[in-house]
């Protein structure tokens, strides 16, 4: 189903980032720093270590607060937001214990136990989900495997699927491409630029990848804070705003991509 | 033999099978967070509650609780203070604990305490009312885990992803330590405060050794700690040995077992 919505109406704000600045001890990392992300935008973030990417992610999804300024995510403080099932969160990779004992399975299926579902057992429809990610990523021969046994280009596709089961407005990757081969890479930003493309989905992307960025996103930086660069593909450049079931496009795409015979990342 | 039919070796048997239960469900998770020091500490500081207990004259095991809980609030915030190095705050909690201890039970030298008990287990000790404890703590720990397993599972995985996920992760921390703390107090008499972190890791230790899944983890710890405590208190009883030496050492035959088991299988 392709829901094709009005122009205006897909310009929401996402992220909006007012005089943002924070140091750690006496050395500035970010100084008044202004964003603001909308709807189906594609932000690249770039910048060399200790420029503040991951505080500024942090900063973002609540983890950090700000010395000063103000962040809001779909037009709420970030204090008082309270629909974090809208965003999905991919970590950097080593931010997991690869001994940790648990299956693919029960990792994707964590990604629905947010704040709004304390208390309940998982139901039918969230098993569903879960298998429906797992196909979507072309993992589901990987469900009952041990985390820790997966490739790295596994591994990050099993943290996707987890991101994206609960069919997120708002995907945050954390330097999703490190340490996996080349060609597993240009199959993951395949996959992510058809995620952008067809879907209603606004993209934060801190990666080292420059010649992707540079290639989707645009040669310059339309923004730049200290060390930090922020590359953007804004909405207007897309066709128009569409809305459709995630987990079933991907099944198509990786259809195409079997076709290919490549998606073997 | 006999001393297996009489009471306080049935009732230790009992209050032995409930901390074979949450001992090594909360070890779980501590070892998983990186925390496996944490077990050690508490209850080298319970030891000094219970001390105090005894000088005081008030229920020494709820001292200890007292003591153990107060601690794991100190090592949180110390963890702060010294945020790159964490570990300091454990060994200076630690060491502290002992201290504390050490001057409580020479101040009350003149009691007919048998500080030994106390540090290696005993299987003669365990009164009704330590049973009881034992059972509170048993139901509070397994009805907050029941409850709260997708939480702590999401949690012990990987804590930033929890806290955008929207947990409200200080909140599962000051339970996990309160938690903890419980189960250590609930298990000192059994198996002594300088063992009970034994208890706690091991059998989580040999479970990521054969388990695929986190709920094959969980009852792979229990049935583990189960063996160990029932087989090392029979031993403990039929040749009156401490209980906290006789587990401990089968939880660590168990571990050498497994380990050489994975090896012969992969070669």
């Amino acid at each position: 189903m392709t829901v094709l919505l009005q122009g205006g109406s897909c310009h929401r704000d996402i992220i909006t980032i007012e005089d943002v600045s924070f140091s750690y001890e006496q050395k500035q990392v970010i100084s008044g720093l202004n964003v603001s992300v909308k709807e189906r935008d594609f932000v690249g973030l770039i910048g060399s270590n200790g420029a503040g990417k991951t505080t500024l992610l942090k900063m973002i999804v609540g983890l950090l607060k700000p010395d000063q300024g103000k962040i809001s995510l779909f037009g709420e403080p970030v204090s008082r937001f309270k629909h974090w099932e809208r965003i999905g969160y991919v970590p950097q990779k080593n931010a997991f214990n690869p001994l940790f004992p648990a299956t693919v399975r029960e990792v994707v299926l964590s990604g629905l136990y947010g704040r709004s579902k304390l208390f309940s057992r998982v139901t039918k429809a969230e098993a569903s989900k879960a298998e429906d990610a797992m196909l979507a990523m072309s993992i589901e021969d990987l469900a009952d495997k041990r985390i820790g046994q997966l490739s790295g280009g596994q591994q990050q596709r099993v943290f996707l699927a987890k991101a994206l089961i609960n069919n997120p407005a708002l995907l945050i990757l954390d330097e999703p491409t490190v340490g996996i081969d080349a060609e597993t890479q240009e199959n993951f930003f395949h996959m992510i630029r058809h995620m952008h493309q067809r879907h209603n989905i606004t993209f934060l992307m801190v990666s080292h990848d420059m010649e992707w960025v540079r290639s989707y996103l645009g040669q310059e930086p339309i923004q730049m804070n200290g060390k930090l660069r922020f590359y953007v593909k804004h909405s207007h450049e897309l066709e128009n705003c569409v809305e459709n079931d995630l987990t079933h496009s991907l099944k198509d795409l990786r259809k195409s991509m079997d076709r290919r015979a490549s998606f073997v990342f | 033999m006999e001393i297996i039919a009489s009471e306080f070796f049935q009732r230790a048997l009992l209050g032995g099978f409930l901390i074979g239960i949450t001992a090594p469900v909360m070890g779980l998770f501590l070892v998983l967070r990186r925390l496996s020091m944490i077990g050690d500490t508490l209850a080298h500081v319970s030891i000094a509650g219970v001390a105090l207990g005894f000088l005081i004259n008030v229920f020494p095991i709820g001292v200890g609780l007292l003591f153990a809980i107060a601690a794991s609030f100190a090592i949180e915030k110390l963890r702060k203070a010294y945020k790159s190095y964490a570990e300091l705050s454990i060994a200076i909690i630690m060491s502290g604990g002992v201290a504390l201890a050490s001057l409580f039970f020479t101040m009350g030298r003149g009691f007919n305490v048998n500080v030994s008990s106390y540090l290696f287990g005993s299987i003669y000790t365990l009164g009704n009312e330590d049973l009881l404890v034992i059972g509170i703590v048993t139901i509070i720990v397994l009805a907050a885990v029941k409850i709260h397993f997708k939480e702590l599972f999401l949690l012990t995985f990987d804590e930033d992803a929890a806290a955008v996920n929207g947990l409200p992760v200080k909140y599962f921390n000051i339970m996990i330590s309160i938690l903890t703390a419980l189960v250590i107090s609930a298990s000192i008499k059994i198996v002594g405060a300088l063992l009970v972190s034994a208890l706690l890791t091991i059998p989580a230790a040999c479970s990521l050794i054969i388990a695929r899944s986190f709920k094959q983890t969980i009852i792979t710890v229990v049935l583990i700690a189960e063996l160990a405590v029932m087989a090392g208190l029979m031993i403990a009883g039929v040749w009156n040995l401490a209980p906290g030496g006789t587990i401990v050492m089968l939880l660590i035959f168990m571990l050498i077992l497994l380990l050489l088991a994975k090896r012969g299988f992969k070669i």
